[in-house]
């Protein structure tokens, strides 16, 4: 089988109640590369990857995963979705958190076991948390409960990743740890679409980058989108303030 | 006791009481932590109430009392009750508590409604269904007992195939979904194992307080553990533990409901378990804080011993406690001294005179040296 | 109608648009299952009164529930604030515990005097109009004139308060810049509805209590955006629902509160079904309206985007748009049918090209 493209997005329109909040909106990814997704708050970033993923049902387009619809190439694709997003206080162990990320390969009914185990030890080792295995997940700092997803999506041994502001609340040690293993992750031919905040950082975390507002601005290597005028289309007259504002989405 | 325990085993009705207090508790316990995780401890009450006009309509139906009749009307107006919550919620703009306040209160007036109603005719009374309202455990017959044993078991064998599949629904929905799960589906069905919860426990426990045999015993165990599956565990005991004593102590007594028995036993296990857990508990924090603060006063004191032997030559020379009681202020200087003392950095020389030890001396330097390097 | 009839209906009225009243700012605020907790905990606010004073009718018994009222919410929040439990569930443990506390209670020690759990739901307004008070010459049921009081009292506080209720309710954080207390503004609302569902208990019930201040706020809000219209109607669809309910509660012979529950139920599911613009008919009606609205406006801007590139070609053939769009073969026809009568698009050999109507459209909409 030959394709071109890790991920193909055609015409993905979705619209919440009575407002468009994705228009048109046509993405084709290589294969290994680290993309960004950018562009102002309420531009539709979260709604963009969740409407890849069939979280929401988009009124009209197609999403395909190496050449074949989504639904059947599941398998390829993990999901680190946004931190905030779950209560940490669940009673739950670390270790418990990765193995989730085998719930997908188990199927139905089957429970995880000693083979999983070791797959989760493993995603934990590469993310430096292997000494917080059996920790209760609220007793995690910001950084730690992000390599903790980070972990959990590894696990799932996909080619295709999917992060909601990876880099959102953590410690600069976190932020360094997360950008290497970016970069193995690329080595080893896997592809990485995340929602990033910080337009200083994207020249030397990311190969590529998608500007998006409502619909597409551009998308393409750093070089050539990451340029001015593309910044000021998708973030209108507050690029400058932004651009001076290194620290944006970084720690609260 | 030895009575009440050779009851327990030998007297008929007080042993069917005893188990079916134990199933509904146990039911409700395992299942409601699920429900306590995903903050949905109120749609309990909702469902509980607006189980009743479905208890009423089902005898009206068929004129039978059989308790399986009356748990699939109860269930199917449980059901129907948070179908209504669900569209409520989606297709306008009332939020959730509100929807939730409805539909408790208008699911309960049609029962009350349909229950006066019905007491026009001489039969009702007799059918017992106004316990119901607040239970009446010294009414379950053994076959009662079976049928709820049956449905309940069925619930937990569903909650324990698909143990997995409901955690990952109750700790991070989305990511689920991505990994192919249908968790509509799920949401659904885990709510109809709540109503099956909650309908098994009526009779004993009634609709008004059968919710917080859904949120009580959950609530009681997440203090104690930190693993989903203990929790769930000890969730089903206490519940269970309530409802058999609950159950017992009201048939001691004369006119007393089950319900309201069973909320106070559930009631002093979470506040035990809120007041005494390891960990999370409210008296070990206070414990913890209050030693902390302690152990931070033993630099002041060691410090301001050391300034006032500075006053002297001797920087052996013994002081009144009253003299650091006015430096370092506040109370507790006595045990602070009695722990420097045992660290053997003080000595007492009388009763109330202290004094530095050589190591006390280094260490009390150490202190001040590193004060005034941080102060530059 | 007798004058035994009149004086239920008017307590019902009275009873009613005094519970709406607060209940309007409980749905607001999102805080309706309060009501809930403490029209349960003022019983045992009563029960405590009552063994104090010795009486039934003592106001003492008011004050009691009403402090139990705010009892009642300091608990939860205290619960709250250990972090051990969350909002919902300590609600959910509190209540019941204290309504235990106070059936047990009437049960065990008050079970001869007129005190009784069944009262305590279904209320006993059929025999309300028998217990009567004179006062200015006036004789007429006590519930009426506690009620009157209590109606007044809030129509008063919230005609007072009225800038800051809106305030708290609408921009938290605003009023707290204006050094509004929402703390003492939550408090206050709480004290109002313990008081008020204590004084309307005995005649109403307190399930009935809480269908009264939820339900019909609850309908207004979908038939209103402005808060006093919503206060008025409020008022109006729970006036009605008393006075609907006796009826009914009449022709079947049934409990009167359980009856005006029921019709309060069934005026929120008129205005859920009906309601001119957030009804459900209205929804769906705008939704069909929008969906092709939506269509052809996505079309616009689907040929916008590739108009000129160099895969125009293949993308906007119009034997190619169905699957590009992921469309049903029927829709995308029809959406490419209306697109053309409205002049958006115009076909030319097998491709759509847009007009300027249809590129002004598409560029409109992804500018919002």
């Amino acid at each position: 089988m030959t394709y071109t493209y890790a991920i193909e997005v055609e015409d993905l329109t979705l619209a919440y109640e009575e407002k468009p909040v994705l228009w048109d909106i046509d993405l084709h990814v290589p294969e290994g590369i680290l993309m960004a997704i950018m562009g102002p708050n309420g531009a539709g970033k979260t709604t963009l990857i969740k409407s890849i993923l069939g979280l929401l049902t988009p009124a009209a387009g197609t999403v395909r995963i190496y050449g074949r619809p989504y639904r059947e190439q599941r398998h390829l694709v993990a999901y680190v979705p946004q931190r905030g997003s779950v209560d940490w206080d669940f009673p739950t162990s670390v270790l418990d958190v990765v193995m989730m990320g085998r719930y997908g390969s188990l199927g139905w009914l089957r429970r995880p076991g000693l083979k999983e185990r070791e797959l989760a030890l493993e995603a934990l080792n590469k993310v430096d948390m292997s000494h917080l295995a059996h920790r209760q997940i609220s007793q995690l700092s910001g950084g730690q409960q992000q390599r903790t997803f980070l972990a959990r999506a590894l696990v799932q041994d996909a080619r295709v990743y999917f992060m909601d502001e990876p880099f959102q609340g953590v410690d600069a040690t976190t932020e360094r740890a997360i950008v290497d293993l970016l970069k193995e992750l690329r080595a080893q031919g896997k592809t990485v679409v995340a929602v990033h905040h910080d337009l200083q950082t994207v020249p030397e975390y990311f190969d590529w980058v998608t500007l998006i507002n409502v619909h597409r601005i551009a998308s393409g290597p750093v070089v050539e989108v990451f340029t001015e005028d593309n910044l000021r289309l998708a973030y209108g007259g507050r690029v400058g303030f932004l651009t001076h504002s290194g620290d944006d989405g970084r720690e609260r | 006791m030895i009575e009440l325990l050779n009851n327990l085993l030998f007297d008929y009705t007080i042993r069917t009481v005893a188990l079916g207090a134990a199933t509904l508790g146990l039911v409700s316990g395992a299942l409601g932590t699920f429900a306590v995780l995903r903050r949905q401890s109120l749609l309990g009450d909702a469902m509980s109430h607006a189980a009743l006009p479905g208890v009423v309509i089902a005898f009206m139906l068929t004129g039978s009392k059989a308790p399986l009749v009356l748990i699939v009307g109860a269930a199917l107006a449980g059901w129907l009750g948070t179908l209504c919550l669900i569209n409520i919620v989606r297709y306008t703009r009332i939020k959730e508590d509100s929807a939730l306040g409805l539909i408790l209160s208008v699911f309960f007036g049609l029962g009350l409604m349909l229950l006066t109603f019905l007491q026009r005719s001489p039969d009702a009374r007799q059918a017992g269904l106004d316990n119901f309202l607040f239970g009446q455990a010294a009414t379950l017959l053994e076959r009662d007992v079976v049928t709820m044993a049956i449905v309940g078991g069925l619930a937990l064998l569903v909650l324990a195939l698909l143990w997995k599949e409901f955690k990952l629904l109750s700790f991070d929905r989305n990511y689920g979904s991505s990994l192919g799960f249908p968790m509509q589906v799920l949401d659904v069905l885990l709510m109809s194992l709540f109503v099956i919860a909650i309908v098994i426990g009526l009779q004993a426990v009634g609709v008004i307080l059968m919710s917080a045999m859904l949120v009580a015993p959950a609530a009681a165990a997440r203090q104690w553990t930190d693993r989903l599956s203990i929790m769930v565990l000890l969730a089903a005991f206490f519940g269970a533990v309530s409802g058999v004593a609950g159950a017992l102590i009201s048939s001691l007594g004369r006119n007393l409901s089950t319900g309201p028995v069973v909320v106070l036993c559930i009631s002093a296990i979470v506040l035990v378990s809120l007041l005494l857990a390891p960990n999370r508990g409210l008296i070990w924090t206070w414990i913890r804080r209050v030693r902390n603060r302690r152990r931070l006063r033993l630099k002041p004191v060691l410090r301001d011993l050391y300034a006032l032997t500075n006053q002297h030559d001797n920087p052996y020379y013994p002081h009144h406690i009253d003299a650091l009681r006015t430096t370092t202020g506040g109370g507790g200087v006595r045990w602070t001294l009695t722990v420097l003392e045992e660290l053997g950095w003080v000595q007492r020389i009388n009763q109330n005179h202290w004094a530095l030890t050589p190591d006390g001396l280094s260490e009390a330097k150490r202190l001040t040296t590193g004060d005034v390097m941080r102060e530059t | 109608m007798t004058q035994l009839q009149i004086e239920i209906q008017l307590i019902g009225i009275v009873t009613a648009v005094a519970c709406a009243l607060p209940g309007v700012f409980l749905v607001l605020r999102q805080v309706a299952m309060m009501s809930d907790a403490i029209s349960h905990t003022v019983l045992l606010g009563i029960v405590i009164a009552f063994f104090i004073a010795g009486s039934l009718e003592s106001p003492l018994l008011i004050v009691g529930a009403a402090m139990m009222g705010v009892v009642t919410i300091s608990l939860v929040e205290m619960l709250v604030n250990t972090r051990l439990v969350k909002q919902d569930a300590a609600i959910g443990l509190v209540f019941p515990a204290l309504f235990s506390v106070a059936v047990i209670l009437i049960s065990r020690y008050a079970g001869n005097v007129h005190l009784d759990v069944d009262t305590v739901l279904m209320g006993e307004l059929a025999f309300a109009a028998f217990d009567r008070w004179q006062g200015w010459g006036l004789d007429l049921p006590r519930s009426l004139w506690l009620m009157s009081v209590v109606l007044l009292l809030n129509g008063l506080l919230i005609g007072l308060f009225y800038k800051e209720l809106k305030l708290a309710t609408f921009d938290t954080g605003l009023a707290a810049a204006l050094g509004f207390s929402s703390v003492l503004i939550h408090y206050g609302l709480m004290t109002v509805v313990s008081v008020t569902a204590v004084a309307a208990f005995e005649a109403v019930g307190s399930i009935l209590v809480v269908a009264l201040m939820i339900g019909p706020p609850a309908a207004a809000y979908l038939l209103t955006d402005r808060l006093s219209h919503m206060l008025g109607l409020s008022g109006v669809l729970a006036a009605t629902g008393a006075v609907g309910g006796y009826w009914m509660a009449r022709w079947l012979d049934a409990n009167i509160a359980g009856s005006m529950a029921v019709m309060v139920g069934l005026i929120f599911m008129v205005s859920f079904l009906l309601a001119p613009r957030r009804g459900l008919l209205a929804l769906v009606w705008r939704r069909r309206r929008q969906r092709w609205e939506f269509a052809q406006t996505a079309l616009t801007i689907h040929l916008l985007n590739h108009e000129g590139k160099p895969e125009a070609a293949r993308e906007n053939r119009v034997t190619h748009l169905q699957e590009h769009l992921r469309w049903k073969k029927d829709f995308a026809g029809q959406v490419i049918r209306r697109a053309e009568a409205g002049a958006l698009v115009v076909r030319k050999n097998g491709y759509l090209v847009l007009t300027e109507n249809g590129r002004l459209l598409a560029n409109k909409a992804m500018t919002h």
